[in-house]
């Protein structure tokens, strides 16, 4: 094959640890072609992201590859490191996944975009400069000039990944791996770079090593797809043969195991080490999991408003207020699950800590069972503690590393039950244990002993010890694997079936809210713009914020992505420390008009939804 | 085998026991363990052994060299005093100061830290403030003015080493305690309604045991070198009572003519803070779940 840009045959990868040799990529082949974009699927762990290392010769000081990789007939694996650097930036170039960590934070962007094209392309400073300015203007960041003398961490998430492509692409690489370039990105932002990463291929004609978890990125960016699996290739073929005939199991449990935005709502996700015709026992649907609670009303949050003080450095500093929180109202019922969705920022988190009582909040009320929790205090505000619980996005840094998984799944009971003797507080403790799926065997180990998705459902076993009413998931699957994601998802429901427990949850994946949630809210920038039932929303979103979000949403079918005229929201998230006037989305409304300036929408309803929008009407 | 009846063949695991199972592996912090318990042992009983008595002179037997049938194992000072036994003394000295001086400076520092970090705030800032100005205060002027005021003794030297060296502890606990108040487990155990208190001591603290076992381990030997400091200075303790610090200073100036005056004292000071260290090192690790290697 004379046209490849990239061979690769027979490559491993091998770590020396303490714990033993690890193998992380066994004996994988493949090839880029000029021109051409291949994705490289996998779940942590299953060695995408040594591969890419491996090819720039950057693995880790403890890790060794064998094999061949030929960049353009040039052996890669085993080159000098001086060799290597004339490779690095001008012939294959790399993006990876947090752009703030690999930008150096104490020098401006410029200055670093120049020194690349100074190194690589030998060009004076002031045509570095030029060329630095045009390449920006190139990944479309505003104000170029401007930008150029600004440190990283006063751009935006999306606008740093924008000035890693520049650079990357500064050197007309032939070659560019992009390490999950939008995994730390919100939706919009993500829909926004992958679009500009389309463009700039067909512009620039660079072959693109695009490697991510996301099924959705890779059906509407990749022309072949190669799915890996401990280490090894599971699957390898063009994107239409992976998505419409997965020869594998494995590809076709993964596909199954993601809930999708344009899928019938089936119930339980099937998940990729029990095959989905061996789940057995169907549950309950979601109708008839409402209508079991009787529609009871267990919490209502009215007007609630959070505030933090913001102080800057300087001996004069102002000490100005955010508004993580404006004025936001719902009600919960028993056995109901509201599903918060929004971008990073917008106040979803706060939302959930102001409910739970861990914030103070500025103004409004939080009724549970009837009960205002404002004014309670110490005893009072303890006990109504028991009836709300709340599990955590991180479930490693949920735990205490110093605890054991009885004294942390028992610590409430400690509190609540301190008559409890030790053996009738270890059989609460194993039941609440096995209920979430874990042993007994369990209950002396420390936290870090267990995988993610064990660690979250340990998180899970605390927050049910009491039999609570509410619980608070603060994104509890972000974290997690795709097929453990699905495990989780199906235990929350299992679980909230069987006891009619009320979930407030809250994401940013809206295909994984829109598979738990009876509703759904859907928050910008600390406002609630659309309320409204799940089959409205999904189906008739009437907010231009709503219809934005899911329209970012990848979806994992190539036909459907391809087809799709990806509606990109443009610009960033506002600062919250200075809001827009009037409707806080209408910098980035396409339908925007004078008014949004003038008067901030109130929330109303439009037919089956309640929107904050004043041209919700008009919008079809 | 119900569940329940499966628990109580679980034994609980408690923290110290667990760093105690943990500490025997680390070979150099158990080596250094036993090392050092045996010469907290040895200066406590030694003494008793010996036939001389520690501030007895005897001016026929001036400044020889380390003897067994004579029963001076280390040999005999300038005025004919027994060097081992005067060094078994001095350890229960610098011994005694490391470890009040540094239990007090633990007890205050860990409690000033924690509460100013963990409550925040303006109480925050007045604590901290009220360390900047101690920090402030020079600490010879210090001692010398408690020394003039109070006349010489050695609880004073345990009050002026103790009441400086919280300082550091307190700021070194304070920003630990900051950045644990942030972590989610914090946050999960006020959802769980987990009072203040009880937050502090069963969160906050046994998180902060490593930087503070390290600190501790630390603090130690400076403290003893602090005390040696003063005595080198005649600020610390007084003739005949001796410390390590004072032998050394005493030794230092006959070094060519009696070595041996130097050499013991000196090995049992430096035998002292290398057991420290290395039991320091091996204590951060035993404290951490996450390095216990299965």
């Amino acid at each position: 094959m004379t046209d490849a840009v990239l061979e690769v045959q027979s490559l491993n990868v091998r770590f020396t640890t303490a714990e033993g040799p690890v193998h992380a990529v066994r004996d994988l082949a493949f090839h880029i072609d000029a021109g051409e974009t291949l994705g490289i699927v996998g779940e942590s762990g299953s060695g995408k992201s040594q591969t890419a290392l491996a090819i720039m010769g950057l693995l880790a000081a403890n890790g060794r590859a064998d094999g061949s990789a030929c960049f353009r007939g040039d052996e890669l694996i085993g080159l000098s490191d001086s060799a290597m650097n004339q490779v690095r930036g001008a012939g294959i170039s790399m993006v990876f996944q947090d752009p703030m960590t690999s930008l150096n934070p104490y020098l401006t962007v410029g200055n670093q975009m120049r020194q690349v094209l100074q190194r690589h392309l030998g060009l004076s400073r002031r045509k570095a400069h030029d060329q630095a300015r045009t390449m920006f203007e190139m990944v479309r960041i505003p104000e170029a000039e401007h930008r150029l003398n600004m440190h990283p961490h006063e751009l935006s998430g999306g606008m740093r990944q924008r000035v890693m492509m520049a650079m990357a692409l500064s050197c007309r690489p032939e070659l560019l791996i992009a390490d999950e370039p939008t995994t730390a990105l919100d939706v919009t932002v993500q829909a926004q770079i992958l679009e500009l990463m389309h463009e700039l291929k067909a512009k620039v004609n660079t072959s693109i090593l695009l490697i991510t978890h996301d099924m959705g990125v890779v059906a509407g960016n990749a022309d072949r797809v190669l799915v890996m699996r401990d280490g090894e290739c599971r699957e390898y073929d063009s994107v239409d043969n992976v998505f419409y005939r997965p020869a594998g199991d494995y590809t076709r449990a993964l596909l199954a195991a993601i809930p999708r935005l344009d899928d019938a709502l089936s119930e339980r996700l099937p998940t990729v080490d029990a095959p989905p015709n061996k789940t057995g026992t169907a549950v309950a649907t979601s109708e008839q999991r409402l209508s079991n609670g009787a529609a009871r009303e267990l919490l209502t949050v009215d007007k609630l408003s959070v505030r933090f003080r913001v102080t800057q450095p300087g001996l004069l500093a102002r000490a100005r207020s955010l508004v993580a929180v404006d004025d936001v109202s719902f009600e919960l019922a028993v056995g109901e699950t509201l599903g918060v969705v929004g971008e990073s920022g917008c106040g979803k988190s706060s939302l959930a800590r102001a409910v739970l009582q861990l914030i103070p909040a500025a103004s409004g009320r939080v009724c549970l069972l009837g009960r205002d929790l404002e004014p309670l205090q110490g005893i009072e505000l303890k006990n109504m503690r028991r009836d709300m619980q709340v599990i955590f996005q991180d479930p490693q840094a949920s735990l205490d590393p110093r605890m054991t998984i009885a004294q942390i799944v028992g610590e409430s009971l400690d509190t609540f039950h301190s008559d409890l003797d030790q053996a009738e507080r270890n059989d609460c403790v194993v039941s609440a244990l096995l209920r979430v799926g874990l042993d007994a065997e369990h209950l002396n180990r420390y936290p870090h002993e267990f995988s993610g998705g064990q660690a979250q459902r340990i998180g899970i076993a605390r927050a049910l010890v009491f039999d609570p009413q509410l619980i608070v998931c603060d994104e509890p699957v972000s974290a997690l694997d795709v097929s453990i994601q699905a495990q989780i998802i199906n235990l929350l429901m299992g679980l909230q079936a069987e006891r009619g427990l009320s979930l407030i949850f809250i994401a940013h994946d809206l295909a994984v809210v829109r598979h738990i949630s009876h509703r759904v809210m859907v928050m910008y920038l600390g406002r609630a713009v659309e309320i409204a039932d799940r089959q409205s929303l999904y189906g008739r979103p009437r907010h231009p914020y709503t219809r934005a979000l899911i329209n970012a949403v990848p979806i994992p079918d190539p036909e459907i992505e391809r087809s799709r005229r990806h509606q990109v929201l443009l610009g960033d998230l506002p600062s919250p420390l200075e809001p827009p006037s009037g409707c806080g989305f209408r910098t980035r409304c396409p339908y925007a008009i004078q008014r949004c300036r003038n008067q901030r929408p109130p929330l109303r309803r439009v037919g089956q939804s309640l929107v904050a929008c004043h041209r919700a009407d008009e919008i079809e | 085998m119900n569940a329940a009846a499966q628990t109580f063949n679980i034994r609980g695991r408690s923290l110290w026991l667990d760093v105690w199972e943990t500490l025997k592996k680390n070979r150099a912090a158990f080596a250094a363990t036993l090392v050092l318990a045996a010469m907290a042992v040895s200066v406590m009983v030694a003494p008793m052994l010996s036939p001389y008595a520690f501030d007895a002179t005897d001016f026929n037997q001036i400044s020889l060299g380390p003897s067994l049938p004579t029963m001076h194992l280390f040999g005999t000072d300038a005025l004919g005093r027994d060097v081992f036994v005067r060094t078994m003394y001095g350890g229960r000295i610098s011994l005694m100061v490391g470890l009040v001086a540094t239990a007090v400076s633990l007890i205050i520092g860990v409690a000033w830290g924690a509460i100013a970090g963990f409550i925040g705030g303006r109480t925050d800032h007045v604590m901290m403030r009220i360390v900047d100005v101690l920090y402030a205060m020079p600490f010879m002027f210090f001692v010398i003015l408690l020394m003039v005021f109070f006349g010489r003794s050695i609880v004073l030297i345990f009050v002026a080493i103790g009441a400086i060296n919280w300082l550091d502890m307190a700021r070194i606990v304070r920003g630990q305690t900051l950045s644990l108040k942030a972590e989610q487990f914090v946050e999960a155990a006020r959802a769980g309604g987990v009072s203040n208190f009880n937050i502090v001591r069963r969160h906050i603290v046994p998180n902060l045991l490593g930087v503070v076992a390290v600190y501790v381990t630390l603090t130690i030997p400076q403290v003893i070198l602090v005390e040696s400091f003063l005595s080198f200075l005649g600020l610390g303790v007084q003739e005949p009572m001796t410390s390590w610090g004072a032998l050394v200073n005493e030794g230092a100036q006959e070094m060519e003519t009696a070595p041996w005056l130097l050499i013991f004292p000196a090995a049992f000071l430096a035998a002292t803070l290398f057991c420290l260290n290395f039991i320091g090192d091996g204590l951060r690790d035993a404290l951490d779940p996450r390095d216990r290697s299965k």
